[in-house]
């Protein structure tokens, strides 16, 4: 591929093949947003008339009607819990970020530091959070930082392994080549080692930003509205217990949109990082 | 008057690789008894089988590996900008253009691009690459990309150039090009290269000298030289002068291989 075939270009032929190519792309553009809006409107259909011809009770199964109506209804309610948890995840996140960067950076510069420390870190991450919360909510006096710190024992692993390998991967001659030229330190993370592992922090920071929603979420659930107040997952449990079960389903979907965008802002940050050089954020023509 | 323009005896020496022995692993001797003098403004091709050495040789002389006994000494002492490397793969940085890549020497100095732009704006337009300055690696062809690798190899004007099979990689074409168009710059610049190759063909046409390293373990065991005058083109290429040296190359290549088996 050469730098000319980038410039726009505009052929006064076009042969049967590329007439077909275009279509199939053009096809394909509309496909990739209407056949998943078509899933949803049919999914949403069919819960509606389930729920109306079999005459569910609303406590077991709640209509969508009745969910849309609760999540209006609510929303004085929803709006607030749901910055509650969306600072929660966002702080656990950014500290996942740091410290996940900053210990990665430790045990690529000191490999006694990686011997002695990655274990645990394994350790950190295999042992299920639900598991640590209850002891973080006995051994840590402020409920807030207990659930913070859970969120961040989750998120902060793929962050710490990604941007590890990540640091470790600079291409062998080019390192040689940072040596033959008298490379500090310094340099060498700055200009070889940190370029060639965003690719692989940015990976980790997908995974990192929807374990911190679950981290937080599990961290209201056994933590619960002691320590961030009422957030989405404190008021579904509430919900449940209430058999409002119109708001525990608005709560749920709720949930599932911060996912959703948080993995979106993830995606864009990606890309708009990786876009000139990187080969997974360049579209091929073909 | 420039070094390369001088006959091959009168030129001063620039780096002196004495009884070389380097060993692996306490067990594998990659190098055994190697001596080298190569003087400013020479071409010097090692030519050999896989596993003579070649690569060895450059990377001690480029200090990434340290010799078992034997010295390497440079005229006036060594200090870090002494050397350029082109290695068999382009290895730019990819998120890098050009122009940045070429940039690197310098910035490892602790130089600001912009107080080097002249000398990359130089490198580049030498190697024929004026209008790629922001281009990345990735839009590049591979002919290209070792473009962009010789600028940055040239760009602080090393005393010594080192390049380990750079174009291998290149099909025939570009790989003729890319040999007519370092022998120009070559005389542009009057650099002293040492390159590594396992074809004849290149290292004739490139070379006022040629070692035949045999391997197992790696030494020099012929020494030729092409006393053919630069500025070297098609007719060199298609004379009956480079067609003998190939044969003697050539003959002095098969006398290594077989004395390795």
């Amino acid at each position: 591929m050469s730098l000319a075939d980038q410039a726009p270009v505009t052929l006064p032929t076009v042969d049967i093949e590329e007439q077909q190519r275009a279509r199939r792309e053009k096809i394909n553009r509309i496909a990739k947003w209407t056949l998943p809006s078509l899933v949803l409107v049919l999914s949403v259909l069919g819960w509606h008339l389930y729920v109306t011809l079999a005459e569910v009770p609303h406590y077991i199964l709640p209509g969508p009607v009745l969910v849309a109506q609760k999540m209006a209804e609510d929303r004085a309610l929803l709006w607030p819990a749901m910055l509650i948890t969306a600072r929660l995840t966002l702080l656990a996140l950014a500290m996942a970020v740091v410290g996940g960067v900053v210990l990665a950076v430790a045990f690529t510069q000191s490999k006694w530091a990686e011997m002695s420390f990655f274990p645990y870190a394994v350790i950190l991450q295999v042992t299920p959070v639900i598991a640590i919360a209850p002891l973080l909510q006995i051994y840590v006096e402020s409920a807030f930082v207990a659930a913070l710190l859970c969120a961040w024992i989750v998120a902060f692993f793929p962050i710490l392994s990604n941007t590890t390998i990540g640091l470790k991967s600079a291409d062998h001659n080019l390192s040689d080549l940072f040596t033959i030229y008298g490379a500090t330190r310094w340099q060498r993370l700055r200009y070889l080692a940190a370029p060639s592992a965003l690719p692989f922090f940015l990976g980790g920071l997908k995974i990192a930003g929807g374990l911190a929603l679950i981290g937080a979420v599990v961290a209201e659930f056994v933590i619960g509205r002691a320590g961030t107040g009422l957030g989405l997952a404190s008021t579904l449990l509430e919900a449940s217990y209430r058999f409002n079960f119109g708001r525990l389903y608005a709560a749920l979907i709720l949930i599932s949109l911060m996912g959703v965008v948080i993995f979106a802002v993830m995606s864009l940050i990606s890309h708009l990082a990786l876009r000139k050089w990187h080969e997974s954020a360049i579209k091929r023509e073909r | 008057m420039p070094a390369a323009r001088l006959p091959l005896s009168q030129r001063p020496a620039l780096l002196n690789m004495t009884h070389v022995e380097k060993a692996f692993g306490g067990s594998v001797v990659a190098l055994k008894d190697m001596s080298l003098t190569v003087n400013e403004g020479d071409f010097v091709s090692l030519l050999g089988p896989s596993g003579c050495g070649k690569s060895t040789v450059l990377r001690l002389i480029s200090g990434l590996l340290h010799t078992t006994s034997g010295t390497i000494s440079w005229a006036g002492g060594q200090g870090t900008d002494d050397l350029g490397v082109v290695f068999q793969e382009p290895t730019l940085m990819p998120w890098a253009t050009a122009a940045q890549n070429v940039w690197l020497p310098f910035r490892l100095r602790g130089q600001s691009f912009a107080s080097a732009e002249a000398e990359i704006a130089d490198a580049l337009r030498l190697v024929g690459l004026d209008h790629f300055h922001d281009a990345y690696p990735r839009a590049l062809s591979g002919g290209m990309k070792m473009r962009v690798a010789i600028a940055r190899a040239m760009v602080t004007k090393p005393r010594l150039i080192l390049m380990d099979e750079p174009f291998a990689a290149l099909d025939e074409i570009t790989r003729f090009k890319l040999n007519d168009d370092l022998l120009e710059l070559k005389e542009k610049i009057g650099c002293t290269v040492i390159f590594v190759t396992h074809s004849v063909f290149e290292s004739v046409f490139l070379s006022d000298r040629i070692m035949v390293m045999a391997a197992r373990p790696g030494r020099v065991i012929h020494e030729l030289t092409v006393p053919a005058p630069y500025p070297r083109d098609d007719v060199f290429r298609t004379s009956a002068e480079y067609a003998a040296h190939c044969r003697a190359a050539s003959d002095a290549l098969h006398d290594a291989m077989g004395e390795a088996a």
